[in-house]
């Protein structure tokens, strides 16, 4: 048959022609079925967060139609069972920021210094057993350092200042650094370790000694992962609840003082989680006003990291 | 004149023998190619003169690498290797800016050595510049991030960074292998310029590059040195089999 151009007529398949394509149709069908399989369990996650955004404002609509906003932000006094309910988010925000600023003033050098050394500095035999162990360190379930922090660390500050109160902002703030730690280390050091070597070797071939490679070159080029850690350390912060509900106490406290007890925005949610409070009372809404209040933040923080990751991007 | 010289070097890998008993004169304001097949050594070699290998664990040197005029074993155990990097400076295969301004890049070597004086790193790192042809390039970027530059002046910026602590040696690793043909030739002419004030030793992939730039050649074939010379002469009449079948394609 003469070709005629522009001809794309095609012949029907038959016979063996017809078998191979028919394999071809079973195989598009099982791509497609097992792609669906994979997309609906995305979509989980994401109807998940959707579903909790959902029920978090609604809960949060329904609490603002009884607490004016501005009083929510404004009021210096947060009792919301009392007969003279004040619902001023500010006192447990405190609680939240001073907690959270003492866990990070321990968190990001300690964090930053571990990091440095072992990507830098440790001898490979060290590497191997350190990193473990600081892998281990942040699966203690949070309940345990919340414990160590009433029953362990208090007294020993109290041996130095003895008008601490059992409960206190500083102990729990100590030990969730110790906590985030691990993370701010492990997330660090994977940033400084992805740094290529040629860098490193450009540098010692200037005549410079291991600790300027690592603060003149190293840290800089990792930065942005560096900065990446940090902010998962902030939210983690924000976001612990269980070392602040044992040890820092649940009063609502407007306050910077670490060495004051104080409840948290986290320390507040249990606490009324577990009582009894009727459902669609403005107490029971408080939580989830208080909840949307620590996502917000939370939110806010990783858009910020993500500025500032954007911001410093390396591109060896 | 003797610059430097090699005498009896042997390198070790752990326990795999990298370089054998290499002997090879490098001499002042000349420059001294490197050549021979993948996996010959030429790098390794380079490495040597730097103590760039005393930054990994299981390595080790056996024989000299003398330094002239003061005579000094840069392989000596008593002998620092951040003193040695001091004194020779090194280019690399890829360009390896620091992810910081083309100024603070240059500026490197001689912040770790303690410069101060802002007056004094400007003009040493304008001469840099110049030394580099970068300075009209990049004398009103000067602070932008280095990683702007194109790959061609990334690495003629590296060479700055080189020369800007006035090395007695300066080793380069194959500087043209990641860059285009013009790149190539700009930083080929380049060398040429700068053998008027430093002793170079490149490591070179291409024979054509080798022929082209240096005085004096050193073939290399499995961690031995098969011939040294004259580059000239080397190249038209190999005393060696191997070098012969090497330079002219029938190996390699």
């Amino acid at each position: 048959m003469a070709a005629v151009p522009g001809d794309i007529s095609v012949t029907p398949p038959s016979g063996a022609m017809a078998a191979r394509l028919a394999h071809r149709r079973s195989r598009i069908v099982r791509e497609k079925a097992i792609e669906l399989v994979l997309f609906l369990a995305a979509m989980v996650s994401v109807f998940t967060t959707a579903g909790i955004v959902y029920v978090l404002v609604k809960e949060s609509v329904a609490f603002f139609q009884h607490v004016p906003l501005l009083d929510f932000l404004t009021d210096t006094q947060w009792t919301p069972l009392f007969d003279d309910a004040h619902f001023g988010i500010v006192v447990l925000l405190s609680g939240t920021l001073t907690s959270s600023l003492v866990a990070l003033a321990i968190a990001i050098p300690l964090g930053t210094f571990i990091a440095i050394y072992l990507s830098e500095f440790a001898p490979f035999s060290v590497r191997e057993v350190a990193k473990p162990f600081l892998e281990l360190l942040g699966g203690v379930p949070t309940i345990i350092y919340g414990y160590f922090a009433l029953l362990f660390i208090t007294p020993i500050l109290q041996w130095f200042y003895p008008e601490l109160p059992g409960f206190n902002l500083l102990s729990a703030g100590i030990v969730m650094g110790i906590m985030i730690v691990p993370y701010v280390a492990s997330i660090s050091e994977d940033a400084m370790r992805a740094v290529p070597m040629s860098l490193r070797e450009g540098s010692y071939a200037m005549g410079a000694t291991r600790y300027q490679t690592a603060i003149k070159v190293v840290v800089p080029a990792a930065f942005s992962g560096i900065a990446s850690a940090y902010i998962l350390g902030i939210s983690r912060a924000v976001g612990e609840t269980m070392i602040l509900a044992v040890a820092a106490g649940m009063q609502p406290n407007l306050t910077l003082n670490p060495l004051e007890p104080a409840a948290t925005i986290t320390a507040y949610i249990v606490q009324v989680a577990l009582g009894d409070l009727p459902h669609g009372s403005v107490g029971y809404q408080t939580i989830f006003a208080a909840g949307l209040t620590l996502m917000l933040f939370t939110l806010a923080c990783n858009v910020a990291g993500h500025m500032l990751r954007k911001a410093f991007r390396e591109t060896y | 004149m003797a610059k430097a010289a090699a005498k009896g070097l042997s390198f070790y890998y752990g326990d795999f023998r990298a370089l054998k008993n290499l002997d090879l004169v490098v001499h002042e304001n000349r420059v001294t190619a490197l050549i021979g097949p993948s996996g010959c050594g030429k790098s390794t070699f380079l490495r040597c003169f730097n103590r760039m290998h005393d930054l990994y664990p299981g390595n080790r040197y056996e024989g000299e690498i003398r330094l002239y005029p003061d005579d000094t074993n840069l392989l000596a155990p008593g002998v620092d290797p951040i003193e040695v990097r001091m004194r020779l400076s090194m280019v690399f295969q890829k360009p390896n800016p620091f992810p910081k301004s083309v100024f603070e890049n240059v500026a490197y070597g001689l912040r770790v050595r303690g410069e101060r004086s802002r007056r004094a790193l400007a003009d040493k790192i304008e001469a840099a510049l110049h030394g580099a042809a970068l300075w009209d390039e990049v004398k009103d970027r000067l602070h932008e991030p280095a990683f702007n530059l194109s790959g061609g002046q990334q690495q003629r910026l590296c060479i700055a960074r080189a020369l800007a602590t006035d090395p007695e040696i300066l080793l380069f690793d194959e500087p043209t292998s990641a860059l285009d043909p013009i790149a190539t030739a700009s930083i080929e002419e380049l060398i040429t310029e700068l053998k008027k004030h430093v002793t170079i030793l490149i490591v070179t992939h291409n024979m054509q590059q080798a022929a082209r730039v240096s005085d004096y050649t050193a073939y290399m074939y499995l961690g031995e040195l098969i011939e040294f010379g004259v580059t000239d002469e080397l190249f038209i009449k190999p005393k060696n089999k191997q070098t012969e079948d090497y330079i002219t394609g029938r190996f390699g």
